[in-house]
């Protein structure tokens, strides 16, 4: 599914990578908790969140994530609206809540993340 | 073993709005490097891990980089509180995180946890009262 895709069916609108929205994605992650998108996200993945913070976008750089909706029509800062920007991740904002959103990619065939695999050797 | 890069972040203990800026240089220094994508997304996510720790738990701390031909070698030392159980610290829904964090998505207990999985070989040290050392390597 590329990203022009997630936001129609999410109903968004884009706040940053107008450019970057045939961009594919693989699959889906919705939570507000950082710790758990760090301890489950793989790459090419849509992070779904209602938190509004910088850490949302730090996290989702380690993670190479490449989009992420804000749910109920949040609007973030300039501030996170530009970290995102130059480290190249589309942000979206749509008026769907968390669970709604992530209900819609679902049925529309984006699939969860799986917990990730140990390195080798452990 | 010929080291190929060493660098050394220190970590001020409670600075939320900084938080993951040296996890940030990390990443990108390797990515010049030239490491490939998913060993680089281990280092970084354990990386982002260890340094959130440092701020949210530690009294401070520094977080240092080693390269080698063979491995990328990250050192968390602090200069306290020290963990006294360390078991129950590994125990993946276990934490002792503020609310300050909690509010910014974080200390839902998977931080140790989740830089074992990542790192090839993972070690922590801890003595309550002096500090914790954790040392992870990632197989080039």
């Amino acid at each position: 599914m590329t990203i022009r895709e997630v936001m129609n069916i999410v109903e968004g609108k884009v706040l940053v990578g107008e450019d970057r929205l045939d961009t594919r994605v693989d699959t889906a992650c919705g939570s507000d908790l950082m710790s758990d998108v760090l301890a489950f996200v793989k790459e090419k993945t849509v992070l779904i969140t209602g938190l509004i913070n910088p850490h949302v976008v730090r996290t989702s750089e380690m993670l190479d994530i490449t989009c992420i909706v804000f749910s109920r029509g949040k609007m973030p800062s300039e501030e996170i609206l530009e970290m995102a920007d130059e480290i190249g991740i589309t942000v979206l904002s749509s008026p769907m809540t968390t669970y709604t959103a992530c209900g819609e990619l679902y049925v529309h065939g984006l699939p969860g993340t799986k917990k990730k695999p140990a390195a080798e050797g452990v | 073993m010929a080291v190929l890069l060493e660098k050394n972040f220190p970590v001020e203990a409670g600075a939320y709005t900084t938080a993951g800026e040296a996890s940030t240089t990390i990443k990108r220094t390797l990515k010049q490097l030239g490491i490939s994508a998913e060993t680089l997304r281990r280092v970084s996510v354990a990386c982002y891990e260890v340094e959130l720790n440092l701020v949210i738990h530690s009294l401070g701390g520094t977080l240092t980089l080693l390269v080698t031909p063979e491995k990328v070698t990250l050192i968390s030392k602090d200069v306290g509180p020290g963990i006294p159980d360390i078991d129950k610290a590994m125990t993946e829904g276990y934490s002792t995180a503020s609310d300050e964090a909690r509010t910014l998505g974080f200390g839902a207990g998977m931080g140790l946890p989740n830089m074992k999985r990542n790192a090839t070989e993972f070690d922590i040290q801890s003595e309550v009262g002096v500090g914790t050392t954790i040392t992870m390597s990632f197989a080039l």
